[in-house]
């Protein structure tokens, strides 16, 4: 399938194919819409999960636990499917390959992430302080601002973190819904391999393995990785 | 605070952003495939509604039954060797110190997060002849020539147990780092070797949760959509594959829709099955 159109791999050493990924405009508006969709989908995913996350820890309502379950599943169950049911879902909606819902696919997709980082940061959360302050006469705002926020900002951030990366790396749900119209890294690469093997394809794969690595690293540097990651089994289950 | 069960409107008003959108965009899609697989496909890529079975009327031929079963005998491979290397691994990982620990975590989030495209991509070189491990046997005198690995079972096998190992370690991490360490200090104690405290001790006493494991990545290997194809021929093409397949390049939505639910239905089998697994090692 690769090798017609490269008979033998690049000789020597160079970093060029590097600045080919920031210069070449194909891979520079890749990476761009990757970027953004990575961004735009990870805070829409953490803008989903932190008041889901904050009423289930607030409020004693059983029956609420159906939307964890549903965040969970998309995250639980063989990506094809849920790649499958959300380009269904915008053919059906008349939006099929239009770039926002491509954020909007990945935000439920990766949902799971920030919600499982969330709900532990909740229960880590000392009720009494809560309780102290409540006495006080604080009321859920002023508690959630200068109480609750404050202690599950790490989680936050996590959450975040996890679903920056996956959404960056993520092929099957992204082709679905805007694989025609849209070009992200991950589609960029698969398209790319069918002409055969260049140089920048593997600058970017490494590029991708330095980001996540970084981004973990950071993480663990700010947060309690092991613990984190204690809990995400347990949850995710 | 207490926790208080809501009472007026304006404490449901936090859920209702969350709970409109997986509504929305996760239980609705979910219902617009189940639909879709009940529908009349057309020529030319479209469908009409209608309530048809011949979508799922076309699992009972021969071809499907072949894919079937082997998606089902490539996921348990996968899952056994990947508990199987995993295992000791994590075992070891939770007895290292706090730091060394923080490193393998990073590493290992760092591959599972890395996409089938890049692991697909990455493994069809390694296992190529031009640029291949091969080369390295040949430099060193331990093969003849390079030839190329790829396309193969075992590539594919090797891909997918590469990708679900972080998986694995991740799943099993938990469950080691609370497993009581006295219990293999007290088997050292009474003269066993650490190979056979491992597995007279510390498999026993993790049984359900290998167990649990053990379904988890089976379910996770099922969702392997492009390393079947990237790596193998098509023999080795997986059910996963073959919906990517039938949805986008034989445009033929219905019979992929009917595949995603038979699929789903499959994995919520397991994720029950699992529950249940779970449930015991907590009675127990």
């Amino acid at each position: 399938m690769r090798s017609r159109r490269s008979p033998s791999p690049p000789q020597g050493f160079s970093t060029s194919w590097y600045g080919e990924i920031f210069l070449n405009p194909e891979w520079r508006s890749a990476l761009f819409a990757s970027v953004t969709l990575a961004l735009l989908s990870a805070a829409l995913a953490v803008a989903i999960a932190l008041p889901l996350a904050w009423f289930l820890w607030r409020r004693v309502a059983p029956w609420a636990n159906i939307f964890q379950l549903l965040g969970v599943a998309p995250f639980t169950l063989p990506p094809v499917i849920t790649a499958l049911g959300l380009l269904t879902f915008w053919a059906t909606a008349g939006f099929y390959g239009q770039p926002w819902t491509a954020v909007v696919s990945h935000a439920i997709f990766f949902v799971t992430l920030p919600l499982v980082t969330l709900s532990l940061g909740f229960t880590s959360i000392d009720r009494s302080l809560v309780e102290a302050a409540s006495t006080m006469g604080a009321d859920d705002r002023t508690i959630f601002r200068t109480i609750v926020l404050p202690l599950i900002l790490p989680y936050i951030v996590s959450g975040y973190a996890f679903a920056f990366v996956l959404s960056l790396n993520e092929y099957i749900v992204a082709y679905m819904t805007v694989g025609f119209t849209m070009e992200t890294l991950p589609i960029k690469i698969f398209n790319a391999l069918r002409y055969g093997y260049t140089p920048t394809m593997a600058s970017v794969t490494v590029l991708f393995v330095v980001t996540a690595a970084v981004i973990f690293s950071l993480v663990a540097r700010f947060g309690d990785l092991p613990k984190l990651l204690g809990a995400m089994s347990s949850d995710g289950k | 605070m207490r926790r208080e069960p809501p009472r007026t409107l304006a404490d449901y008003l936090p859920l209702f952003f969350p709970a409109g959108m997986l509504t929305i965009f996760f239980v609705v899609p979910f219902g617009t495939m189940i639909a879709v697989s009940f529908f009349q496909r057309q020529q030319g890529g479209f469908y009409t509604p209608a309530f048809v079975y011949d979508n799922y009327a076309r699992f009972l031929s021969a071809f499907f039954g072949g894919v079937l079963g082997f998606s089902l005998m490539l996921a348990i491979t996968v899952a056994l060797c990947c508990v199987v290397l995993a295992l000791p691994f994590t075992y070891l990982l939770t007895r290292m110190s706090r730091r060394v620990q923080v490193v393998w975590l990073v590493a290992l989030l760092s591959v599972l997060s890395l996409s089938e495209v890049i692991i697909g991509f990455a493994w069809s070189t390694l296992f190529s002849r031009t640029a291949g491990i091969t080369n390295i046997l040949v430099a060193l005198g331990l093969m003849g020539e390079a030839k190329a690995l790829t396309p193969s079972f075992a590539a594919v096998l090797t891909g997918m147990v590469y990708q679900a190992f972080p998986y694995t370690v991740l799943v099993l991490f938990p469950a080691l780092v609370r497993l009581d360490p006295t219990l293999t200090e007290a088997a050292r104690t009474l003269g066993a070797s650490p190979l056979r405290a491992f597995f007279t001790v510390v498999v026993p006493a993790l049984r359900n949760t290998i167990t649990a494991t053990l379904i988890m990545v089976f379910i996770f290997a099922l969702g392997s959509y492009l390393l079947p194809q990237l790596l193998g021929r098509p023999q080795h093409w997986t059910l996963s594959v073959l919906i990517t397949d039938q949805a986008i390049y034989q445009s033929n939505m219905p019979f992929a829709a009917a595949m995603a639910v038979f699929l789903v239905l499959v994995t919520l089998g397991l994720v029950a099955l699992t529950v249940l697994a779970g449930r015991r090692g907590e009675a127990a």
